[in-house]
């Protein structure tokens, strides 16, 4: 898999400019929908966007699919032709496509409180605007966002980063030419508890290096955490400030959002 | 069709088993079930099984024109067909499910992506007559944990297989008749293992390894390595479901490297022995002489070479048992 690509240079940066574990610019944004979805968010790693869309809860618009005791989630994810460099258009029955909505899905079963919905669907939509790296981690990240900016009960973020080797040294938040190139893996990790709900990799990796970037992937995850909140946080109380006429009801609301801050 | 769900009393009986380490089918948490082979007299047919959950794989080579692209490297192409004869919650027609999807896409992933074949050993002459390799997958019964079985079944038909014998004079392409010339082997470079193993919902159950048809419909969340001999990991999955502490994690990879390796013996063995016999050595009547000679240590000693008894170990070591 030998490239003439250098991955890290002897002064210790990357082909971006980067160090061995600085992320790319982290970008949030729940503004600028004027779609009729529920909750919205924009995530932009570096180079890569995703959109995510989230529906619901809602009625299940398939009868023969609800469950009686909990929600159901649906997931899609649709891949912009512009998005990457050879323009290709990948179809619904893409099977790479669908294992990542399957795995998305199944990502998200366990944090969000369905039982709370039963007889009920949600409904996720994934649109990959730009593509440069880190689709799956961007994904997730976008759906914990869009997920809360639609008020939907969950029990824990859910916050994902890619993490690479290159020789020996570990990389963060690999852009698509790091990951052709050195072997990567994803990881989402639940936050509060620090436990992993997903982990693939799919490039051949020993054993003892495994261990190394799992535990630098989980602790960069509980990073871009801290960014997420930070944004839920902000833009809530923009919200809370816009939506109160007098400042004074603003103000208490922020404060208790600080107190809610330190809770956690 | 969804499959019926296992009952309440069915799922509180596993459940307070698993609690106590105590399995269904006698085994232990972390043990697999012993896969035996079944090779066809043809090279590269395989038929494994893992208890009763039984896939084929067949391995054939054709000649094609590379893509235009590759034009020094052979192709290979995995077909795997679910039919309702595995398990009536597979269906023939319609949009594959969710299943389907992950065993076809992990397949592909450990055999195709790994790298564990060498692509470039199967050009002939280059940019226009390669080897297509075909992989068929036959799914023959479904009793828990299709995807290490289909992936075991995969890897040991690319073993077993043997392409015949090229020749490239000038433009020309002479194939050789196995009769003739005996068929070579694929370049493979490393053999990766699929190890499965099941998360409960429950956080006292404990996971375990190789899961029975009733663990993987009680399950929520299965952590897929796929590993080799020599302690890499080739393809990890474990996508949504219980989450797990990093440690507990790290704890699966470690055992599946140990598996993996147990494996890998059971694999070779069985494989040895499968060419013993395509050899033909226990129905020469001169080797044999005459049925006295019923191990394959008695007919290398006949033939003069040093023969030396050992058993496997725990770990997949060989102890020998001294000089014979």
């Amino acid at each position: 898999m030998g490239s003439r690509v250098e991955i890290l240079n002897h002064g210790g940066y990357r082909s971006d400019g980067r160090r061995q574990y600085e992320l790319r610019n982290f970008d949030i944004d729940f503004s600028g929908s004027n779609s009729t979805a529920d909750g919205y968010c924009t995530v932009t790693h570096g180079l890569t966007t995703v959109i995510a869309f989230v529906f619901g809860p809602r009625e299940a618009s398939q009868r023969n699919l609800t469950m009686h005791d909990r929600a159901i989630i649906n997931v899609e994810v649709n891949v912009a032709p512009f998005s990457s460099n050879d323009r290709r258009r990948r179809g619904r029955g893409d099977r790479r496509l669908l294992e990542l909505a399957a795995s998305i899905k199944s990502t998200f079963e366990p944090v969000v409180q369905i039982h709370l919905y039963p007889r009920s669907e949600i409904d996720i939509f994934i649109q990959v605007m730009e593509q440069d790296g880190g689709f799956l981690q961007a994904a997730i990240n976008a759906t914990t966002l869009a997920l809360i900016n639609a008020g939907i009960p969950m029990i824990d973020y859910v916050a994902a980063v890619t993490c690479g080797v290159s020789s020996t040294k570990p990389l963060l938040d690999l852009t698509t030419l790091e990951e052709n190139d050195v072997p990567h893996v994803t990881v989402a990790v639940m936050p509060k508890t620090g436990k992993v709900t997903l982990v693939t990799m799919e490039t051949r990796l020993h054993v003892d290096r495994f261990d190394e970037i799992l535990n630098l992937a989980i602790s960069a995850s509980k990073t871009l955490h801290l960014h997420m909140r930070a944004a839920v946080r902000g833009y809530t109380t923009d919200l809370v400030r816009a939506m109160g006429s007098t400042g004074s009801t603003g103000k208490e609301a922020a404060m208790e959002d600080e107190n809610m801050d330190v809770a956690i | 069709m969804r499959p019926p769900s296992p009952s309440i009393p069915e799922r509180e009986f596993t459940f307070s088993a698993l609690k106590q380490s105590l399995r269904l089918d006698g085994r232990q948490l972390l043990e697999m079930r012993k896969p035996t082979f079944r090779f066809g007299s043809e090279l590269g047919w395989v038929e494994c099984a893992l208890g009763k959950t039984r896939v084929l794989a067949q391995v054939d080579a054709t000649m094609t024109k590379p893509i235009p692209e590759r034009p020094f490297e052979g192709i290979i192409s995995i077909h795997s067909e679910f039919s309702p004869m595995a398990s009536t919650q597979y269906e023939a027609v319609g949009r594959p499910s969710e299943e389907e999807i992950v065993i076809t896409r992990m397949l592909d992933k450990i055999i195709r992506r790994c790298d564990s074949i060498d692509k470039e050993s199967l050009c002939i002459l280059a940019a226009q007559r390669v080897w297509h390799l075909r992989i068929t997958v036959h799914f023959l019964a479904d009793a828990g944990n299709l995807l290490d079985c289909a992936c075991l079944a995969a890897m040991v038909a690319l073993k077993h297989f043997r392409r015949p014998e090229v020749e490239v004079v000038g433009e020309e392409v002479i194939v050789h008749s196995p009769l003739l010339r005996a068929p070579v082997p694929l370049g493979i470079h490393h053999t990766p293992f699929c190890l499965s193993f099941a998360l409960f919902p429950d956080p006292e159950v404990p996971s375990v390894l190789d899961p029975s048809q009733l663990e993987s419909s009680l399950c929520d969340g299965v952590v897929s390595l796929a590993l080799n001999a020599q302690k890499e990991l080739c393809v990890v999955q474990k996508a949504g479901g219980v989450p797990l502490a990093p440690q507990d994690f790290l704890h699966l990879v470690a055992i599946g490297v140990e598996r993996v390796k147990q494996l890998d013996t059971i694999v070779e063995e069985a494989l040895a022995n499968d060419f013993t016999d395509h050899l033909g050595w226990f129905k020469d009547h001169e080797a044999t002489q005459g049925g006295k000679f019923r191990t394959i240590e008695d007919l290398m000693r006949a033939k003069g070479e040093k023969v030396q008894r050992g058993k496997i170990g725990e770990g997949g070591v060989i102890e020998y048992n001294g000089d014979e």
